[in-house]
């Protein structure tokens, strides 16, 4: 039997295992091979986010964490965008700036934690500045990289089509620079989410990562289980959301152009 | 770059009073040790069509570069318009041999590019000219050769030079179209009166298309040969075909004309 010939069996295989694995996991438990105390069952998450929803806590804490990322990411894009113009466009900067960038940038950001803490205690600051430090690296060397290789010849042409400093950055430099930029922001998203799970987790009184380790503390795994969950979702999210900018953005780029008729 | 009401009404009629006179003396351009023009001697009458020819590394690119005032002369003196030739101006325009278009603006603005004001108009109306009005809102990724050199025509037609150089912006496109694009030039030239400085590797190209036929070798002009016959040129004519097989000979460096074989 060929099964690419019937679109809706072949459409379903990939979500064959994953419902065979929810299936086995929530048999497991109930018939006691898997102990509540290793994993809770599928239904246990499912009636402990109703719960958390309703008491309103759950939203209070994704707040919170959905607030940290976002103001630690602009804050790091921003600057990584910004240094990355500014070296790209002008040899005397990049000559200042990047051996230095270049050398922080090995610095893994995680490992300055603790003396983060001591700097901002355990306060919002601490793990603002972490992510944006997190962020800042991938969005600036994509930035640079992307305004380096703009087709030297279109930059010519556009001189020589008189577009004064200003328009020739906005029409050639900046749209040229553009795939390479998005580039960097999708990365920079990941390592945003990367480094709230682990300020979150160390240090905080609020949030997704401090409600999994409360909970933790009091043996609520299935509490555990569901902040994972909600962590996968929102990193999904995020990269949904790149990827609706690429494809808005990028669509003159033959590689984001639908075959059209 | 805007026209006085006058000028305009020039350029509809007697459209050679458009053009600019080029006077090239004892041209030099040198890259390190490297002599590409060697004392250069080249005078274009207004609204005059020139083709310019020679062995690949000859230094064509480089004398149109300087016309253009994309790079500076070494020795020498260049005036174009009565002026010496200072950097890059709005009265000449180029047409690269790799059509250039912005893939991230549409073929309507490509072609106005550096406008403003309203542009969309006079893009259109130029487009239409060159037979492309139907892919104005398309992207330059979906456009053949030829007609990404039509926007390329477009693109420096929209600004009414007096000076047009292009370098070989046929040499990639098949015979057809390149014989169809070579009409198209020469209309357009003629309607607007601009002096037209040509690069090409295709003899024929230029004998079809020329006032003057000028040959470059080791840097100097070797040979300037006016082409007297009448537009439009028929290419299967013996005067044509006589011409042609003269200045071929003269470009593989063998002196009689016909003289052997
Ligand atoms: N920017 C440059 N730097 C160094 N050498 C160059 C440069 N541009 C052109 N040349 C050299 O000058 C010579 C003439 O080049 P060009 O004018 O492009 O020749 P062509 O007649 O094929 O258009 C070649 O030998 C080329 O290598
Ligand atoms: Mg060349």
């Amino acid at each position: 039997m060929n099964l690419q010939r019937h679109p809706l069996l072949y459409g379903s295989i990939p979500w064959v295992l994953p419902v065979l694995l929810l299936a086995v996991w929530e048999a497991g438990t109930r018939v006691g091979w898997i102990s509540d105390r290793v994993l809770p069952a599928p239904f246990a998450i499912v009636q402990s986010f109703v719960a958390l929803t309703l008491s309103g806590e759950l939203w209070g804490h994704l707040k919170t964490s959905c607030w940290r990322a976002l103001s630690g990411f602009g804050i790091g894009a921003g600057v990584g965008i910004v240094l990355g113009f500014w070296t790209g466009t002008s040899h005397l900067m990049e000559r200042f700036l990047d051996t230095s960038v270049q050398m922080i940038r090995n610095v893994p950001h995680l490992a300055l934690t603790p003396l983060v803490i001591l700097w901002f205690g355990i306060g919002e600051e601490a793990k603002i500045f972490l992510i944006a430090l997190g962020v800042m690296f991938p969005v600036y060397l994509n930035t640079f990289h992307g305004i380096r290789s703009v087709d030297r010849q279109l930059i010519e042409m556009g001189r020589a089509y008189g577009l004064d400093r200003w328009k020739l950055f906005r029409d050639v430099i900046l749209p040229g620079a553009l795939p390479s930029i998005l580039v960097g922001i999708r990365f920079g998203l990941g390592v945003m989410w990367l480094t709230l799970i682990v300020a979150e987790t160390i240090a905080a009184s609020s949030g997704l990562g401090y409600m999994a380790m409360n909970a933790r503390e009091l043996l609520q795994i299935d509490i555990v289980v569901l902040a994972i969950l909600l962590y996968a979702l929102l990193g999904k999210l995020a990269d949904y959301l790149a990827r609706v900018l690429e494809e808005r953005w990028l669509r003159w780029h033959p590689n984001y152009q639908r075959a059209a008729g | 770059m805007k026209m006085s009401e006058t000028e305009e009404a020039r350029l509809g009629e007697a459209g050679s009073a458009h053009g600019v006179a080029v006077d090239a003396r004892a041209l030099c351009k040198r890259y390190g040790a490297l002599t590409v023009l060697h004392e250069l001697e080249l005078n274009i009458a207004p609204g005059e069509f020139v083709a310019i020819v020679g062995r690949s590394g000859c230094g064509k690119s480089t004398l149109l570069r300087l016309l253009a005032g994309l790079e500076a002369p070494d020795g020498g003196r260049l005036e174009v318009a009565g002026e010496e030739r200072r950097g890059l101006s709005d009265h000449t325009r180029v047409m690269f041999q790799e059509a250039r278009l912005l893939p991230w603006k549409t073929v309507l603005a490509n072609v106005g590019l550096g406008l403003s004001g309203d542009w969309r108009t006079k893009a259109l109306d130029i487009l239409t000219q060159v037979g492309l009005a139907e892919k104005a809102s398309e992207w330059p990724a979906v456009l053949s050769g030829g007609q990404r050199q039509r926007v390329s025509l477009a693109r420096a037609l929209i600004h009414t030079p007096r000076l047009l150089l292009l370098d070989e912006p046929l040499g990639a496109l098949d015979a057809l179209t390149r014989i169809e694009m070579q009409s198209l030039i020469e209309d357009l030239w003629r309607r607007y009166g601009f002096t037209a400085v040509l690069v090409t590797h295709d003899v024929s190209e230029a004998v079809a298309l020329a006032d003057r036929v000028v040959l470059i070798e080791e840097g100097r002009i070797t040979l300037d040969r006016r082409v007297p016959l009448a537009r439009p040129r028929e290419r299967g004519s013996p005067e044509f075909g006589a011409l042609e097989k003269e200045v071929l000979h003269r470009v593989l460096g063998r002196t009689a004309p016909g003289g052997e074989a």
